[in-house]
C-alpha cells in the first residue's frame, strides 16, 4: 500500500516540469515588458521595481494562505503528503518573502531615502518573515514526524492571521508605505495599464514558478520520506 | 489533536487577536500631524517624535554653506517649521510631497535627525507630449 501511494508523489512528472518551464519562460517574456513600460511620472524608472516586487509579496501571501490550508487538511486527515506540501509552501515562501524584502529595500533607499524602517507594513512583513523562518526551525528540532507536522501546523494557522494584517497595515495605521495600487479590497487600480500589464504578467509567471517549485520541494520531501522508511 | 493542543492554540490565537486588534490598534501611531502637536504641545516637548504631513509650498530654503535645509510641514491646517541639516534628502524630496520627519521639537522648531520621502500609489506614465529631454531630466533626478 505504501509503495503504491508514494509511487504517485515521488515521481517527477512532466506536468511539474512543464509549469516550472512556462513559468521561467513567463518571467523573462515579464522582465523584457517591464523594461519596455514607460518611467512613472514622478519616480522615474525606478518604479520598475514595482514589477517584481508586487507579485514577489503576493506570492508571499499565498504561501500563507495554502500553507493554512494544507495544514488544516493534514490535521484533519492526517496524510503524510498534505504536510511535505505545507512543509514545501513555506519554504517557496520564505524565499519569494525574501525577494520581496529585498527589492522593497532596494526601493525603498532611492524613494524614501532609508533601506527600512519599523513602520507598520514593514514590521508586519518581518513578522511574517520571522513566522516562515519559525516553520522552518519547529520542523528542523523535532525528530519524530507526527508531532513534527502537527506543530509545524500549529506555526503555519498561527502565523497565517499576520497576512491580512500585513496587508491592510497600510490602511489601519499610518505608514510610509503607500496605500495598495491595486487594492484588493476595493477593485481599485491606480496604474497605468502600460505599466500594469508587464506586472500582470510577472504575475502569472511567478504564480507558475510558485505552484512548480512546490510540487518539485513536495516530490523531494516524498522521496526522503519513502528512503527513511525503507 | 487533542483537546488540550485545541484549547492551547485558541488561547494563543486569542491572545494574539486582543494584542493586535485591541491593544496595538489604537496605540500604534507612526507619525503623529502637526494637528495633533498642538493638541499636546508639553507631551511631545524634548521627546523623539516622528512627524508627518506635505512640504508647504514656498517653504522651502537651502543653505550650502552649512548644509542646512529649512521647509515647513503641514496637514492643511497646522503648520510647523522643520530645520533639517546633514545628509543630502532623498531625490523625491520636494515641496507638496509628504514627508516623515524624525526627530525633536526644539521650541518652535522641529530638528529633524531622519527625513523620509512618502511616495503615492499611483504609477502613470509621463503624460502625452513630454520630450526625450524631460525624460532624461526625469531619470537624472531619480538618481
Amino acid at each position: 500500500m505504501q509503495l503504491a501511494r508514494s509511487n504517485q508523489t515521488n515521481r517527477l512528472d512532466s506536468l511539474t516540469l512543464g509549469i516550472l518551464g512556462l513559468g521561467m519562460v513567463g518571467a523573462g517574456v515579464g522582465f523584457i515588458l517591464a523594461m519596455g513600460a514607460p518611467p512613472d511620472q514622478s519616480q522615474g524608472f525606478v518604479a520598475r521595481i514595482f514589477h517584481m516586487h508586487v507579485p514577489m509579496a503576493w506570492m508571499a501571501y499565498l504561501a500563507s494562505f495554502a500553507a493554512l490550508g494544507y495544514s488544516v487538511a493534514y490535521l484533519v486527515r492526517r496524510k503524510a503528503h498534505h504536510d511535505r506540501v505545507a512543509a514545501a509552501v513555506v519554504e517557496v515562501g520564505l524565499i519569494f518573502m525574501a525577494l520581496a524584502l529585498l527589492s522593497g529595500m532596494l526601493w525603498a533607499r532611492p524613494t524614501w531615502g532609508v533601506y527600512w524602517d519599523w513602520e507598520p507594513r514593514l514590521t508586519t512583513t518581518a513578522i511574517l518573515f520571522a513566522i516562515y523562518v519559525g516553520y522552518v526551525v519547529v520542523r528542523g528540532a523535532i525528530e519524530d514526524p507526527e508531532l513534527r507536522a502537527k506543530a509545524a501546523a500549529g506555526v503555519a494557522i498561527l502565523g497565517s492571521i499576520n497576512v491580512p494584517i500585513s496587508y491592510m497595515s497600510v490602511k489601519w495605521w499610518r505608514s510610509l508605505h503607500q496605500t495598495q495600487s491595486i487594492d484588493l479590497t476595493t477593485g481599485k487600480i491606480n496604474v497605468d495599464a502600460a505599466i500594469l500589464i508587464p506586472m500582470l504578467i510577472n504575475l502569472a509567471a511567478f504564480t507558475l514558478l510558485f505552484i512548480g517549485l512546490v510540487r518539485l520541494r513536495s516530490i523531494i520531501a516524498a522521496r526522503e520520506a519513502a528512503r527513511e522508511e525503507v | 489533536m487533542k483537546p488540550k493542543y485545541i484549547i492551547g492554540l485558541m488561547v494563543v490565537a486569542g491572545a494574539l487577536a486582543y494584542l493586535i486588534f485591541g491593544g496595538l490598534g489604537q496605540n500604534l501611531v507612526y507619525f503623529i500631524t502637526p494637528s495633533e502637536y498642538f493638541q499636546q504641545i508639553d507631551r511631545y516637548q524634548n521627546r523623539q517624535v516622528r512627524l508627518g504631513g506635505l512640504v508647504k509650498e514656498g517653504s522651502l530654503s537651502y543653505n550650502p554653506q552649512t548644509l542646512e535645509l529649512r521647509f515647513v510641514v503641514t496637514d492643511g491646517v497646522k503648520e510647523v517649521p522643520i530645520r533639517s541639516s546633514g545628509a543630502t534628502p532623498p531625490a523625491l524630496f520636494g515641496e507638496n510631497r509628504g514627508v516623515v520627519v524624525e526627530g525633536r521639537f526644539q521650541g518652535e522648531t522641529f530638528v529633524s535627525q531622519n527625513l523620509l520621502v512618502k511616495h503615492s500609489e499611483t504609477y502613470q506614465a509621463p503624460k502625452e507630449g513630454w520630450t526625450p529631454e524631460q525624460v532624461r531630466k526625469l531619470i537624472e533626478e531619480t538618481q
